[in-house]
Order: structure tokens, then sequence, then C-alpha cells
């Protein structure tokens, strides 16, 4: 019989650390019924060859994320700054040579 | 409602090489797509886990049990990134396993072949996932973000997959006379099917011109198809086998090896559901799923109750 209102488990994000000194990154998602069963599926789905030395879960839906729509407003504050950036400054010509 | 303007602007930025991520604007369409193409491709390594599971207690020797485990458990683990990937436009796992399992959802033909040798095993390493890293390849550059980084995902595990198989239908092709019959008749039973895994000629494939303009998919089934045989003729070559196909020879005008008349008719009757293992691929998928769900639901039962208890002790 079908099970179609059988109820998923949660949903979990998994972000693995590749190697030591490297950050997380982001691998995929799972379902999981708890977060100790989400870890062990993570490993299993997404760590089979070493691919990280070190795994986080997080339930899907406590990530807040930003939307495309913000895209442009959100991030504007950045884009009238070239002062942040290294190439907005001069620098005398014979330092510029060694550099 | 989908504006003009709309269409245009996602057209565009498909053009642009850009990728779509999950909350982007994209037409009902090209979800729609994606979720029957990658969904597809799902339930196929799921169910391509079975004719070789068949297998694992039979193989020859320790080592190769270890090995076809290995490769089985990574077709469950293609099935689940691809599910996650599908998941992120909003359609629930449940559902689309249910699609799969009582409704009418598709997977590749190949799996409702039988293995009937060990040899089998093997020439299904070498052909079949030859085959699917053609395709995959290719996918890992599709234009939905999450579909191409599984499928990137994925074809990191493949090589391993094709090699095995490979290195396996090169030994029993260099066995005893017996061993090289087993393997010759592997290759001429899964060769014409290997070849339909590419999908219906370009001429007689109704999505294909939405997927490629949407880059949901890269090449044509022809090209690939063309692609992959170019490449299997020197490998069988190389091992003494010979392709079951005499109208197989290379044109030196185009570069290509030309091959005989795919047998279309057998591949319209499997997908109508009258392949050899059709039924039963599905009810061996129906009973684990069926036969696991106290266990989802023991778990279940238990992060309610240990939820329950943290909440008490706080
Ligand atoms: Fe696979
Ligand atoms: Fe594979």
């Amino acid at each position: 019989m079908s099970e179609n209102n059988e109820k998923d488990w949660p949903l979990w994000e998994v972000f693995y650390q590749p190697k030591n000194g490297k950050p997380y990154e982001h691998a995929g998602s799972l379902h999981a019924s708890d977060a100790e069963n989400a870890l062990q599926n993570a490993r299993d789905v997404y760590a089979r060859r070493n691919e990280g030395i070190g795994i986080w879960v997080v339930p899907s839906d406590q990530i807040t994320a930003s939307t495309p729509e913000d895209m442009g407003s959100f991030f504007d504050p950045a884009s009238d700054k070239p002062y942040r950036h290294p190439q907005f400054y001069s620098v005398p010509r014979a330092v510029k040579k060694r550099s | 409602m989908e504006t003009q303007q709309q269409l245009d602007d996602f057209q565009a930025r498909i053009d642009a090489g850009e990728k779509i991520e999950p909350k982007d604007w994209m037409p009902e369409r090209y979800r729609e797509q994606i979720i029957r193409m990658g969904s597809q491709h799902a339930h196929s390594e799921i169910v391509g886990m079975l004719p070789e599971g068949n297998w694992i207690s039979r193989a020859p020797s320790l080592k190769r049990k270890l090995v076809l485990l290995a490769k089985v458990q990574d077709e469950a683990g293609h099935g689940l990134y691809l599910y996650s990937a599908i998941e992120t436009l909003g359609v629930r796992r449940s559902e689309l396993i249910d699609q799969y399992l009582y409704g009418n959802a598709k997977y590749s033909s190949i799996f409702n072949y039988p293995t009937l040798s060990y040899a089998d095993v093997c020439v299904i390493g070498w052909l079949v996932d030859g085959a699917a890293i053609v395709n995959q390849t290719k996918l890992a550059h599709s234009s939905y973000g999450p579909y191409a980084r599984a499928n990137l995902r994925i074809c990191k595990e493949e090589s391993f997959h094709k090699k095995q198989g490979y290195e396996m239908v090169a030994k029993l092709a260099e066995g005893t006379p017996a061993q090289r019959k087993m393997v010759q008749s592997a290759v001429d039973r899964f060769w014409w099917p290997t070849l339909m895994m590419f999908g219906p000629n370009d001429s007689n494939s109704p999505n294909s011109a939405e997927l490629l303009k949407w880059q949901v998919k890269l090449n044509t089934n022809d090209e690939l198809r063309q692609h992959f045989v170019d490449r299997v003729v020197m490998e069988a070559e190389a091992v003494g086998l010979t392709l079951p196909d005499p109208d197989l020879k290379f044109n030196e005008e185009t570069g290509h090896w030309e091959f005989g008349e795919i047998p279309w008719d057998e591949f319209w009757d499997v997908v109508k559901g009258n392949g050899v293992m059709n039924r039963e691929r599905i009810k061996s998928r129906r009973k684990a799923h069926e036969d696991g769900a106290w266990v989802r639901e023991a778990a279940q039962a238990y992060a309610r109750k240990k939820n329950l208890s943290r909440e008490k002790a706080s």
C-alpha cells in the first residue's frame, strides 16, 4: 500500500571539513530522524572516501538565507566602496616593480 | 503567470552559463523537467542496485565481494544525492518514492534485464557504468545548480565502477574457454540495451529540444551514444571481445564508428513494463520499502521520546 501520508524524516544540511585547516563546505542534504542519526547517515552518504575529517549537520529549517530578490539591494552597500580593495591605491613606481 | 520578460531573462541567464539555484525564478516547466529527469535518474540508481546486489554473496572471492558491495553502496549514495538535489525544488522525498513504487515514474530500462552470470556483473560495470559516466560527466554541467553538483559528486565515484568491471572483463576474456564464453555471452546480451540507455534517437525524443534550450542537458542522445560507441569499440578490441553488431564499421571521413539499427521495439516494450524483470524489480523495491517501515517508525518514535525527555529536563 501507498505510504503517501507517512511523514518524511526531517531534512538536514550536511557540511564537511575536507582537510585539517580547511573551512567546512556544503555537501548536500539528507533525511534523518534525529541529530545522531543524521551524523551517521552523513558519514555513509557523503564521506565514504574520507571526503571529510569533520561533519556538521544542521536542521534545514534552521537555516536563514538571503533570497535572490534581495540580491541587488542586500549586497549594494559593498558595490560602491572600491577603496576596500588594494587596486584603489597607487604605489610609487620603484616599489611596484619589486612586488 | 509567466511573462515573456521573465522567460527571456531566464533564457539570458542560461545562455550566459549561469547556474539556476533553488530560490531563483524559473519557468514552471523548467521545474517540472528537472523533477522529472532528476527523479528518474535517482530511481535508476536505486533500482540499479538490484541486478548487481543479486551477485554480492556469489562473487568469486572475498576481494570481489568487497568491491561489489562498495559499488552497490555507492549506487545507493548516488540515488540519495539526486533525491536531495530534486527536493530543493520543494517536492517531498516520500512523494518521489511513492511515484516510482506505486505510481508510474520511470527508471532506466537497462535494469529490467536479468543478471544470469557473474560475468554479467562485470559487463555491467564496464558498459552500463561506462555509459552512465558519459551521461553524467555532461550532466555535471547542467544548468540547475544542485543537480549539476550531485552529478559532479557521482562522477568522482563512477570511474571506480567502470574500472573494476573492465578489469574483470579483461580477466575473464583471457581466462579459460568457459570464462571467455561466459563474458562474450554477457556482452552479446548487454550491448544493445546499453546503447538504449542514451534514450530514443534525436528525431524521436520529444523532451530533448526543451532540455537542450534550458541546458538541463547539454548533448543530444545520439551525440552521447556516438561518443560512447567510439570509446567502447577500442576497449572491446583491447580485450579481444566482439561487439554483436555486424554493421559496426569505422567511417574515415567522420572519424566515428557507425553502428547498426538499435532494436527500438524491444526498448519501448521494456519501457512499457514488459521487460523480463520489470515486475520483479518493483516487487523487490516495494518489499524492501515496506519491510523497512518499522525501522523508520521506531527511529521516529525514539527521536520523539528523546525530544520529550530533553524538554522535561530543561
Ligand atoms: Fe551510479
Ligand atoms: Fe555506478
